[in-house]
């Protein structure tokens, strides 16, 4: 089944050249290869590609679809159909950090609604809007979420994917002004911010450099309440039998 | 609090897979290693392939992902000796509305989903795995990979594991934003660089999957549950749930509860007995409606406090159990405006492949918000449930089913909030209509 994709020189190869200015580099280049190594058939590293272009673009353009069809032997409009599936692929250049509030029922009704409106006031701009120039430091594109993964903790927010827990409109509102000062607040779990872009590079699959962001806090009181009280009541599941049985290798019929 | 459940003598939390989340850098590898990690796989790759697959049906371990497929079938309708390739597919997609277990899990413990997945793949006989994990939980992914990338380096994947001669690779795939991609077949068309929309079944991945090749769609904390069931076996597992619906369950609670997070407790368990854990109702404002398992599931009210949560309990009781995203919603909370809420979500994530909910959600959408607006009539409670019985059943996916379920059970149990609002909304007219009576008479 393994089909082969990344011999140089074959007619649909990626490997040649990007055409003159392209936004995308050698590097850039390099690491698409590796992403369609990573599969068994070629196209599966479709989505990872548009994550890698957004790294570079802040958003999928129409050069960032063409570099997708080039590696995958796919036209631009096959590319393009699969781009405007997904919400997470934007149309135009995000800021410098992504801010997506969480307005599904269960956070909006403990405040994410207010959460949202509030910042669309004081930013100014609407859902998927950027306050700023996009991509310039303190730019901040705004959008509502649907549920996030993270309702015991609502209602949340993120900036670029990482977690902000419990929030408030002031907390947020805060939150909000100080990266429009440049500020880069700690989640409350997730690794230390950088930018939409880099966010992006990570969601490709690329870490290099960054090894300690493994270590930053993912655990909330919230996520181990259960945990805990079992833990302080001595409440434990049944014991495991020393050796447990495999049952016999079933009768073929 | 409560005690054991009498006669049964197991306790009201039974912390298997959420055993290690205390643990200073419980998901690291050596944390992992210390308290009996990979002790499992080394134990099972002992084993005959066929053998796993009986302990798993022996355990009756049944699907997390919503479901509750029974697992060891699932991996027994994968044809062997048939020459093609087979592969496992993890669904972390987590979306369901509510549903917030398998992120933290995989925070928390990702070696665990790992150890259950090179179990799960030796069984099926399958030397690919992809965890298809939604995008926005970067976090997540981070661990993930470096959980795969550290059980590489310790032999754990790769070629020839643990000197079985069993090779196994394992690809961590970010999503890009699309609940739909939850469902199993339009994960696979998303997992294939495609648009994620739903295949038509049959065929059923377990004949032509990934790559048209047979594969195993599992949920996160299905096969994480596997390393644990291989270490104690099928009927140490029976001791926790119930005959039908076996072993322990991460219960999420979230919503007006006093102590909201996650709380793995036997399956069965009731909301009394998880309120009674959660500190009871956040202020002590009563409770008005719930669901037990996710969006999906058919709203419960306070009469439900007694419903075991399992798969028979949750269904007997006019409902599902999900994903055990248990969203407790408090008296100040207005029913049509939740409804309306989750209407919306279904809406936006319709994948537009079919008819009755392509159309079907953008009206009831509309439908709902004009009557929260107070701009409804009572036959606009008739239209929704018209617009709702055109999509149940008759719509590609199960999306649509858990589209008009907050909408039927809605209407089932709080008709008279429905009612109010178009009541507001003629007695609103007819007072400006007095308005402009007396006005005229001036
Ligand atoms: C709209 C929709 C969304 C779904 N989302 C998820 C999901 O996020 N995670 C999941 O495990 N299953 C999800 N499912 C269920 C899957 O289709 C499938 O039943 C499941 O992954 C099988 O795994 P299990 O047997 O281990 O539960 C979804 C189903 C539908 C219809
Ligand atoms: S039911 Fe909705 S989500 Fe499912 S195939 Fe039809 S349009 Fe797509
Ligand atoms: S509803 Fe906001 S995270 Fe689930």
């Amino acid at each position: 089944m393994t089909i082969q994709h990344d011999k140089p020189g074959t007619p649909q190869g990626p490997s040649g050249p990007e055409p003159t200015g392209s936004p995308f580099d050698e590097l850039t280049d390099e690491r698409a290869r590796q992403l369609v190594a990573r599969y068994p058939v070629a196209r599966s590293a479709l989505l990872p590609l548009l994550h890698l272009v957004q790294s570079v673009e802040g958003h999928v353009s129409q050069a960032g679809i063409e570099f997708c069809a080039r590696h995958l032997d796919l036209s631009a409009a096959e590319v393009s159909a699969v781009a405007t599936f997904y919400t997470m692929y934007k149309r135009k250049p995000c800021g410098e950090h992504l801010v997506s509030v969480c307005t599904n029922t269960l956070c909006a009704a403990l405040g994410g609604d207010d959460i949202y409106a509030r910042l669309r006031g004081e930013l100014g701009v609407g859902h998927e809007e950027t306050a700023g120039e996009p991509g310039t430091p303190g730019s901040v594109t705004l959008e509502h979420a649907e549920c996030l993964a993270a309702c015991d903790l609502g209602p949340v927010l993120q900036v670029n994917y990482e977690y902000f827990d419990n929030q408030t409109p002031d907390s947020a509102s805060e939150l909000v002004s100080r990266l429009r000062a440049g500020e880069r607040p700690e989640p409350t779990r997730g690794a230390p911010l950088t930018d939409f872009r880099q966010a992006e590079l990570q969601l490709a699959g690329f870490f290099e450099g960054r090894d300690s962001d493994v270590e930053a806090p993912s655990t909330a009181p919230e996520t181990v309440r259960g945990a805990r009280i079992a833990a302080e009541k001595g409440w434990t599941a049944p014991a495991m039998p020393d050796e447990a049985e495999l049952p016999p290798v079933p009768e073929k019929k | 609090m409560s005690e054991p459940t009498p006669g049964t003598g197991v306790a009201p939390l039974t912390p298997v897979l959420t055993r290690r989340w205390l643990s200073p850098r419980s998901w690291s590898l050596r944390t992992y290693e210390q308290l009996e990690g990979y002790s499992a796989l080394r134990r099972a790759l002992g084993a005959h392939p066929d053998q796993l697959i009986q302990l798993i049906k022996d355990s009756g371990l049944r699907g997390r992902g919503g479901a509750g497929f029974p697992t060891g079938m699932k991996w027994g309708f994968i044809p062997q000796g048939d020459g093609k390739p087979h592969y496992l597919v993890i669904n972390a997609d987590e979306g369901e509305p509510g549903t917030c277990k398998d992120i933290p899990l995989m925070m928390a413990d990702p070696h665990s989903l790992i150890e259950g997945v090179i179990i799960t793949a030796y069984a099926i006989r399958a030397n690919f795995a992809a965890i298809y994990v939604r995008g926005e939980v970067l976090h997540c992914i981070r661990r993930l990979n470096a959980a795969v990338r550290d059980a590489r380096e310790a032999g754990y994947l790769g070629k020839d594991i643990l000197g079985s001669g069993f090779d196994l690779d394992v690809v961590v795939h970010a999503g890009a934003g699309a609940y739909i991609c939850g469902e199993e077949t339009a994960l696979l068309d998303s997992l294939e660089g495609r648009r994620g929309q739903p295949r038509l079944k049959p065929p059923f991945p377990a004949t032509a999957g990934l790559y048209a090749s047979p594969t195993v769609v599992n949920n996160v904390e299905t096969i994480a549950s596997v390393p644990y069931i291989v270490n104690g076996g099928s009927d140490w597992f029976r001791t926790m749930g119930r005959d039908r619906s076996p072993g322990p369950k991460i219960y999420s609670i979230s919503g007006h509860v006093e102590r909201p997070g996650q709380y793995e407790a036997p399956m069965g368990t009731t909301l009394r007995q998880l309120l009674e854990l959660a500190g009871g109702m956040k202020d002590g404002v009563p409770l008005k409606f719930w669901t037990p398992g996710g969006s999906s599931t058919p709203l419960f009210t306070s009469e439900h406090l007694d419903v075991p949560l399992d798969f028979e309990g949750a269904s007997e009781a006019g409902s599902m159990l999900g994903t055990t995203a248990v969203q407790v919603f408090n008296e100040t909370v207005s029913v049509p405006w939740a409804v309306m809420k989750w209407t919306e979500f279904y809406k936006h994530e319709s994948c537009g492949k079919c008819t009755p909910c392509r159309e079907g959600t953008y009206w009831l959408a509309q439908t709902l918000q004009r009557m929260v607006r107070g701009e409804g009539t009572e036959s606009d409670i008739d239209t929704l449930l018209d617009v709702c019985d055109n999509i149940l059943g008759r719509s590609f996916c199960a999306l649509g089913d858990g589209a008009v379920s907050p909408i039927t059970s809605g209407i089932k149990y709080f008709k008279h909030e429905f009612l109010e609002l178009c009541e507001k909304n003629r007695t609103g007219k007819a007072d400006r209509s007095a308005d402009a009576a007396l006005a005229g008479a001036h």
